[in-house]
């Protein structure tokens, strides 16, 4: 500002330097300071204004589109090489879900594009819907849909509508947000691949340092392991609870105790291998126990960082298995005692890249079949009941430059369908466009 | 039932404790001038530190312990927590400090921010689109929100509202009279060229009239890559900077790299309080901050 005013001060001294003496040009330069210094109040005038514009700008746009709710998209495409025929995916010795948990089709596949809308909806809610447009049918499913309170305080928070259960730690993450392509094998067995409920959660977090958190849910029993059931309450419950800490401020962790029960009538299975249909009702019972610790040198995890983690599984089912209800229809008493486990680590080991490893593991135990043990039917009448304990490995290496968008090659070596182990390779890339999603730890 | 006995006790444990004002500050900057303001009729906790991106910050369970308990949210704002702060206000079951309460404040907001992009897409990498969220480098933003966050004690805190005036009255003043000497140390810097990591300390510059001629990282958020590197030592040999400055949190290789190719030295600059010994508050900040910029021209 000052300099201007000087430069044009000393032009003007430069350009009538004969004149200096002359009066008349005295005045003259007289004025022009004037002018260099009206000028000078101008331009300041307009920055001052600039300033303030400014100012407002920032302050988002006010219009009708200002409250549009944020939303996002998820896009994600798969190329899979893979030596069994992914139509014929089983995991003998466990009921099947009916859901969806085979691998994707063999060679370059679009996956499920997602598409995602969230806002407070005032004061008191937020509101989030989360749909899934499937590639192949293009029908859209609602993956979640619910709304939150915002305003409870003393740590309480209601969930009401359609989302994924607290059931272990995975299954409440989204796809994309996964570390691996496809699902652990647990969540496979014993969730039929992810499990959602239209439900109402409620959930209260301690006053206390160390985070500690309790939660129920009550919830309509939409699918597998419950069964669809016309009834005035809830079809299945489930409770929960966290804890979760530092240790300095490298390490963060959590573990997880979940349980779910639910009362299924008639859920009815195709068993793979003769395509017969049989059908279960009683109670299944799900405790889930998971672990998570993240690692950043001092937090933070731009360059490395290492994310442990773990989660094991423990179903208990018992009542009456009906064996070929449209034909033969022959009942009797079923009990089994089912498990799994699974451990991963990924490692950041520069920025953008990543390298993680995972171990499945499940053990279908023995199950009590009334039928095979009073001679109504033989063992291969229900041949994916039979004993057996799957396993599989897998190994990712992942690519992302920026926040929004990663591509991911993984190998596998699956375990599931007894005899027959599947060499899986995926190359994939998930991308997402649109409002900056939170990422829950 | 005495589940619930025991779940009361601690409610009351808890609000017994801290008879103090909870301040949940999402930088140590805010905890910092919370502190200044509020003296020992505040608690204040800082969700991140100044060797922290708070741009990647997990939304860890003793974050949302923490948001569970705060009387008053502190950040910096435009779209800087968006990856983490949304969650720990939602999982954290506390209506004082939801936006739009008394108890949430967004620093940025009361400042006018610089880099306001007119044209927002993710190609231009991890832009904001409300401008650049780093404004505790400059001091004169701080003395803005300062003003701001004492009101907002005053207003949450009604019977310590005097001590919460008098205390901002004082820190005004010798405020003030650092900028004054900060200004007058640092005149030599400027027109001074530099390189800058991420555009971390723009406010920094833009306060100091230095130059910034270059950036390490391609794009913001993005980071360096060999080729933009290579980039920049051409562009360094044809018109070098005089320094290259990275902050308390970046990785030091792209900078090091750089000067080793060019000879312009590089400058760690805590990127807040704490990134630092000498940054051990405010003013210890800036204090480092003019004497960290000086050195390469002594």
């Amino acid at each position: 500002m000052f300099r201007g005013k000087w430069c044009a001060a000393a032009l003007a001294a430069a350009v009538f330097p004969a004149y200096a003496q002359d009066a008349a040009t005295r005045e003259e330069i007289k004025q022009l300071k004037q002018r260099v210094e009206e000028l000078d109040k101008r331009v300041q005038d307009a920055e001052n204004a600039a300033t303030q514009a400014q100012a407002q700008a920032s302050s988002r746009a006010q219009s009708e589109s200002a409250m549009n709710p944020a939303v996002s998209v998820i896009l994600n495409g798969i190329y899979a090489n893979l030596k069994q025929n992914p139509d014929t995916f089983r995991i003998n010795g466990f009921v099947p879900t009916m859901g969806d948990v085979a691998p994707p089709p063999r060679g370059i596949s679009l996956g499920e594009s997602e598409l995602a809308f969230a806002a407070n909806v005032d004061h008191l809610f937020r509101g989030t819907l989360v749909a899934s447009i499937s590639p192949d049918d293009s029908s859209v499913d609602v993956e979640e849909a619910y709304i939150q309170t915002l305003a409870l305080s003393h740590g309480f928070t209601v969930k009401a509508g359609r989302f994924f259960s607290a059931v272990g730690y995975q299954n409440q993450i989204h796809a994309h947000a996964w570390d691996f392509t496809d699902a652990p094998l647990v969540m496979k067995a014993f969730l039929g691949g992810q499990l959602h409920e239209d439900a109402v959660q409620v959930k209260w977090v301690a006053p206390t340092d160390l985070y500690f958190d309790v939660g129920t849910e009550l919830g309509r029993g939409l699918a597998f392991p419950a069964a669809p059931a016309s009834k005035d309450g809830a079809s299945s419950v489930n409770v929960f609870t966290h804890l979760g800490g530092d240790v300095g401020s490298s390490i963060a962790w959590q573990t997880g105790l979940s349980y779910y029960e639910t009362k299924p009538t008639d859920r009815s299975y195709d068993d793979p291998l003769n395509g017969i249909t049989n059908s279960f009702t009683g109670t299944s019972r799900l405790w889930a126990l998971s672990g998570v610790l993240k690692w950043a040198p001092n937090g933070n995890n731009t360059v490395n960082n290492l994310k442990l983690q773990a989660e094991y599984f423990q179903r208990k089912e018992d009542g009456d298995l009906t064996f070929d209800p449209t034909g033969a229809a022959l009942t009797d008493g079923y009990a089994s005692k089912q498990s799994g486990w699974y451990a991963q680590a990924v490692y950041q080991f520069m920025p953008a890249w990543r390298v993680g490893y995972r171990f499945d593991q499940l053990d279908s135990g023995t199950a009590t079949i009334g039928l095979i043990d009073s001679g109504a039917v033989t063992a291969a009448d229900l041949p994916i009941l039979a004993e057996y304990k799957p396993k599989r490995h897998t190994a990712m290496v992942d690519w992302s430059p920026s926040e929004f968008s990663r591509v991911r090659l993984q190998f596998a070596r699956d375990y599931s369908r007894m005899g027959e182990p599947d060499n899986q390779v995926f190359l994939q890339y998930i991308v997402s466009l649109g409002a900056h999603g939170a990422h829950t730890f | 039932m005495r589940w619930l006995f025991l779940s009361s006790a601690i409610v009351f444990y808890s609000a017994s404790a801290s008879a103090a004002l909870n301040i949940f500050a999402c930088e140590p900057e805010w905890a910092a001038l919370a502190q200044e303001l509020g003296g020992d009729k505040v608690s204040t906790v800082s969700a991140t530190t100044a060797f922290q991106d708070p741009h990647h910050i997990e939304a860890r369970p003793s974050l949302i312990a923490r948001m569970r308990s705060a009387e008053l949210v502190v950040c910096s704002g435009s779209e800087l927590e968006i990856g983490w702060l949304p969650l720990l206000l939602t999982q954290s079951g506390n209506g004082r400090v939801q936006p739009g309460s008394p108890g949430y404040l967004e620093a940025s907001q009361y400042v006018v921010k610089l880099e306001v992009p007119r044209v927002v897409d993710r190609s231009m990498g991890d832009v904001h689109p409300g401008g650049n969220p780093h404004i505790q480098t400059d001091p004169r933003n701080i003395g803005k929100v300062a003003a701001v966050l004492a009101q907002r004690l005053a207003q949450l805190d009604g019977a310590n509202a005097a001590t919460y005036r008098s205390r901002a009255e004082a820190f005004d003043k010798r405020w003030k009279e650092a900028i004054a000497r900060w200004e007058q140390q640092a005149a030599r810097l400027k027109g001074v060229p530099l390189v800058e990591h991420h555009k971390g300390f723009t406010y920094l510059v833009s306060w100091l009239g230095m130059r910034e001629v270059g950036d390490l990282e391609p794009k913001p958020g993005i980071p360096p890559t060999t080729s933009h590197l290579a980039e920049l030592v051409e562009q360094m040999r044809q018109a070098p900077a005089k320094m290259i400055i990275y902050s308390s949190y970046d990785d030091p290789k792209a900078a090091q790299f750089l000067t080793q190719r060019t000879g312009i030295p590089s400058v760690m600059l805590p990127f807040t309080v704490g990134g630092s010994d000498r940054a051990k508050d405010l003013f210890g900040y800036f204090d480092d901050l003019i004497a960290r910029l000086l050195a390469p021209l002594q």
